[in-house]
């Protein structure tokens, strides 16, 4: 019995992972993901120099300018305000993003997942609770609120966290709930509740798992949502600060450049744009994949 | 009609007391003493102490925020702490520019992406179609004050076409509404492909093909609006990002309206402001929505509102 389960399970996971492998685009979001993973991992190895190091000789050079700092020699992408090897800091930067859009996305789907299966299988009061302060968070203009939060708690990746999170349980929560309504009255739950399974088994072994599919999508499609929110608040000052290189606040910075040297504020913005690209493309995939009732 | 506006409007005033709520505790918790900082650091204690008394801030916490609720009802919202004026003042002083902003990006994306969108459609897996949807997800992928510094670096300190900040002649306008507005054009035209796809394979539309009718006729005359009914949802979605995305814009280009309003009275720690800001801020949103509900009745005569 458990056996045919499990193989079952596998086939179905398999089935998906086989619509995505058909689906080009998505395979292309994958492989930029993975590319951008290993750049954050090996950031010192490939950086060409240190990303806080300055040269101050050296300031504002275009791309392909001699370098004292770089160990090739050349910045590639020109230098900054402090002759701060701009490369380097777009590499340093994809760690910043990259960890900003996992970790606060995991916080999002522990806190949403737990709420909205507590809110959907027990209903009553606990429902209503968990419903009514996620309506509550969905009338707030969000990044009003981000930006309350971080003069709250003071500029830094910790806090972004937070304050994304704060807010971002709610949609999963609801996601979730829904999907555990409808579950519940499933006769195989029914079945599992007559054997006496207590109610966390119940949750955690026969309901959550069916609703996987949907709580991946959107993790997903929640991830550059929150590079994006990292992006905007270090832009406004509000996030990581200098000199730890981050998107946004080297954007912040490039803008006071924009005649001496345009090209600054031009490489970290193609920097976020390519990785909210691919997450949007791999999220876009997923849905179609874990979708079967999508007609193709 | 009227009385389900009425009933919608009553069910959102726990929302917005919640919203209140929450914006208050978080003002309580911001570090620094916002009359300090009014009154400036020589001040003596004693003033101070007065000034405090005089704005309530002694009173119990409770007590403070059952007055704003009370007075927020009547319309008033208090006064700001750093320039004296009423907070509701400030408010219609700067919105109008916000909803001019809001409304021209609101025009371009609309425009733009309803065309694009069903252009796509229609001619689906066409080189225009691939180009439009790749164009549409970059899109959605830039963030918006990187599309502004760069528009203002291109068309402002480049070219020369257009001023890069400030808000004296319309043309100033231009580069912050196509700037907003093109965010929006982008998922707007990804969803008008999708629900357009979605109807023309309806059986009314092969009907209305068999009966001979101009493919002009079946696109405008029978898909479109059968098309709008999910497109109007994101629309209605997107008034929120409308003005996140004026937040932003109106910062970069200098434009004086509540989105940078809202950020000086964060970074001043003018709490009735921000109070004010983000209770209005909601309101506008409630009433969005509603907008939204209703005009489904309109696009739809099957949709009956209760």
């Amino acid at each position: 019995m458990d056996k045919t389960l499990h193989s079952k399970s596998a086939s179905l996971w398999g089935d998906a992972w086989r619509r995505l492998k058909k689906n080009r685009p998505a395979v292309a979001g994958l492989v930029v993901i993975i590319v951008l993973i290993i750049v954050a991992v090996m950031a010192p190895v490939i950086s060409p120099a240190d990303p806080i190091k300055t040269d101050l000789p050296n300031r504002l050079k275009p791309p392909g300018a001699p370098s004292a700092i770089c160990k090739n020699g050349v910045y590639i992408l020109g230098s900054d305000e402090f002759g701060r090897d701009i490369l380097s800091r777009v590499i340093y930067g994809t760690r910043i993003s990259l960890s900003v859009g996992i970790i606060s996305q995991a916080i999002v789907t522990v806190i949403g997942v737990t709420m909205g299966a507590l809110a959907g299988y027990y209903g009553g009061m606990m429902d209503m609770l968990v419903m009514r302060t996620a309506d509550i968070l969905f009338a707030f203009p969000e990044l009003l609120f981000y930006i309350g939060v971080m003069f709250a708690l003071g500029p830094s990746i910790y806090n972004i966290f937070i304050a994304l999170a704060l807010i971002g349980w709610a949609g999963v929560a609801r996601l979730v709930r829904s999907q555990v309504l409808y579950l519940r009255e499933m006769e195989y739950v029914e079945a599992a509740r007559a054997q006496g399974l207590s109610d966390a088994r119940i949750i955690l072994r026969h309901i959550l798992p069916n609703c996987m599919g949907p709580i991946i999508v959107s993790v997903t499609m929640g991830i550059p949502g929150a590079i994006l929110s990292e992006a905007t608040l270090s832009f406004l000052g509000l996030g990581v600060q200098p000199p730890t290189p981050s998107w946004g606040n080297m954007i912040y910075a490039a803008r006071a450049y924009m005649l001496s040297n345009p090209w600054y504020s031009v490489w970290p913005g193609i920097a976020i744009m390519v990785t909210v690209f691919a997450f949007n493309l791999l999220g876009d995939g997923l849905r179609d994949a874990l979708d079967p009732r999508l007609k193709r | 009609m009227a009385g389900y506006i009425v009933r919608r409007l009553i069910m959102a005033l726990p929302v917005l007391v919640g919203v209140s709520l929450i914006t208050f505790i978080l003002l309580n918790v911001v570090p620094g003493d916002p009359v300090l900082e009014m009154m400036g650091k020589h001040v003596d204690p004693l003033t101070l102490e007065k000034v405090r008394e005089q704005l309530g801030l002694n009173d119990p916490l409770y007590v403070q925020f059952g007055r704003f609720l009370f007075n927020a009802l009547r319309g008033d919202l208090g006064k700001s702490f750093k320039t004296g004026q009423p907070v509701t003042q400030m408010i219609m002083d700067t919105f109008p520019t916000t909803v001019k902003l809001a409304l021209s990006s609101a025009f371009v994306a609309i425009v733009l992406g309803i065309t694009v969108g069903i252009i796509s459609a229609v001619k689906q897996y066409s080189f225009f179609d691939h180009a439009a949807m790749i164009t549409a997800l970059a899109g959605i992928s830039a963030p918006i004050f990187w599309v502004a510094v760069v528009a203002q670096l291109v068309f402002g300190l480049q070219l020369k076409w257009l001023p890069i900040s400030g808000y004296s002649s319309p043309k100033h306008m231009i580069l912050p509404a196509v700037v907003l507005g093109i965010r929006f054009a982008a998922s707007i035209a990804r969803y008008t492909r999708s629900a357009f796809l979605e109807v023309i394979r309806q059986d009314f539309i092969r009907t209305a093909r068999a009966k001979g009718l101009a493919e002009r006729a079946v696109i405008f005359g029978h898909a479109l609006k059968n098309a709008m009914i999910p497109v109007v949802t994101i629309i209605g979605m997107q008034i929120s990002g409308l003005l996140t995305g004026s937040l932003l814009t109106e910062t970069i280009f200098a434009i004086p309206g509540l989105g940078r309003l809202s950020i000086w009275a964060l970074s001043n720690r003018d709490f009735p402001l921000v109070q004010g800001i983000v209770l209005f801020t909601a309101v506008v949103f409630v009433i969005g929505n509603l907008i939204v509900d209703i005009s489904y009745a309109f696009l739809d005569p099957r949709v009956r509102l209760q």
